[in-house]
């Protein structure tokens, strides 16, 4: 299962690689979403700063969007989805392999997003620990929802608009966790943090176990 | 028939509830008349969990083999397009209420944001019905879908809680409680009235929405089946 999760990965990242979208266009849009909310926020008055942890997890989650969209919409064309079908390879690993390479998108543009914030918006870090791990399991948790929610809206019509209304507010926790544990990271005090850490793992855990159940009837049958 | 029974009792409820609410019970010594709303609040929040514990039951039921019937996941979507609007009025409520007794129509507390977020994501569930395809497919999506958002909702819950918490403790199920209520008297009998009229209200509106999803169901299909023949008519005179 691990080597057909591993191969689903490397195909989609393979994908992102050759075609660019991300790099040229997905890693843009998060700096330029982080340049607008600058525009927003006053950053004379310190809200900028202030903000940053709980802007920076949005800027994620609009990415997240874009990234889980592309993710399905490779496979929409030439009856990919079809092949998949009939590949063999276990969904369960499909689904692993798809979060995967979502996830693995995500850290990069986190990194991005990352610097961006300790340069734009001004902030220092204090908690590196605390800040890595929060990354990590928000961002297993974001790639899992976002790949149950991806394959439930996959192929249909409106896709691009349901996609958003599904994920959003089925990744609040998300949001809201990741958010104050990084504020600890970022200027706070550590200690506030880590109970949050642990929500985001258990959303990651059920996440992850729902998607590796549901994935294989999810992908049988819709078309 | 017996739907109109019912209804008739429904109704009768209802009036008896608007009495008691209204008239019978005392206001209360620090809300005032603003308690009135908690009879209308309290089983509406009790008709919300009613309901999307349904929408939760007949996605489980559709989703195992043994039990998988279209049947149920027309059950799910009924109870739950039931839900939508009891969730919208029990925000509205809450909303008036709050503003009379905390003096805002809307504070970031736990139970206010877990029942916003709940709202959104029946929303999208019954969005993600409402696209088409084959019935089948579609079904086994909407069950998915709506076990996903029953996961998730406890998750919210927790989340928004360990935030903040600002609402007011339960007032009937609290463990200690429960049969020393915090509440006396007819305000007590009056909300439990409450309770069992929204309840006969949502049977009635489920039994007569459900049926009419069975109807919608069989006339896609059979709609379909006589488009087939028709065509196939067309054909044959055609070609003879």
């Amino acid at each position: 299962m691990w080597h057909d999760a591993a191969v689903m990965a490397g195909k989609d990242l393979r994908i992102e690689l050759r075609s660019r979208v991300a790099t040229n266009q997905v890693a843009p849009f998060a700096m330029l979403v982080l340049i607008l909310f600058a525009f927003a926020l006053d950053p004379d008055r310190g809200i900028l700063g202030r903000a940053a942890a709980g802007l920076f997890w949005v800027a994620v989650l609009f990415c997240a969007l874009l990234a889980i969209q592309r993710a399905f919409a490779v496979e929409a064309t030439d009856g990919a989805r079809d092949n998949l079908r009939m590949s063999g390879l276990d969904p369960a690993a499909i689904f692993l392999g798809k979060a995967g390479a979502i996830a693995a998108e995500l850290a990069v543009l986190e990194v991005i997003l990352g610097a961006g914030v300790v340069v734009l918006y001004n902030r220092s870090l204090h908690g590196p620990v605390l800040l890595v791990v929060t990354c990590v399991l928000a961002t297993v948790g974001l790639a899992a929802a976002g790949t149950v929610y991806g394959a439930l809206a996959a192929g249909l019509r409106v896709q691009e608009t349901l996609l958003p209304l599904l994920l959003l507010p089925a990744v609040a926790p998300v949001l809201l966790a990741a958010t104050r544990a990084s504020e600890g990271a970022l200027g706070g005090s550590p200690a506030d943090g880590w109970p949050w850490v642990r929500l985001l793992a258990v959303f990651a855990v059920i996440y992850v176990a729902f998607g590796i159940v549901a994935f294989g009837p999810l992908l049988e049958e819709s078309s | 028939m017996r739907t109109r029974v019912l209804g008739t009792f429904t109704i009768a409820a209802l009036a008896l509830l608007a009495v008691m609410a209204l008239v019978v019970t005392p206001a209360d010594v620090n809300q005032q008349d603003a308690v009135r709303f908690l009879y209308v609040h309290v089983p509406l929040a009790t008709l919300m969990y009613v309901a999307f514990g349904i929408t939760a039951l007949g996605s489980v039921l559709y989703l195992l083999p043994r039990t998988r019937a279209r049947k149920w996941d027309l059950l799910a979507g009924t109870s739950a397009e039931i839900g939508v609007v009891v969730t919208g009025l029990v925000l509205v409520t809450g909303s008036v209420w709050g503003r009379t007794t905390w003096g805002v129509w809307w504070t970031w507390d736990a139970r206010l944001t877990t029942t916003a977020v709940l709202f959104v994501v029946f929303l999208g569930y019954l969005a993600l019905r409402r696209v088409s395809g084959d019935a089948d497919i579609r079904a086994k999506r909407n069950s998915i879908a709506a076990l996903a958002a029953c996961i998730d909702l406890p998750i919210v819950h927790k989340s928004v809680e360990w935030w903040r918490t600002l609402h007011q403790k339960s007032s009937l199920l609290d463990e200690e409680t429960f049969m020393h209520p915090h509440i006396h008297g007819t305000m007590y009998w009056t909300v439990m009235l409450g309770i069992g009229a929204f309840l006969l209200l949502f049977s009635w509106l489920l039994i007569h929405r459900y049926r009419l999803a069975r109807l919608e169901d069989r006339l896609e299909d059979e709609g379909l089946e006589r488009a087939l023949a028709e065509r196939r008519a067309e054909a044959l005179a055609a070609s003879s």
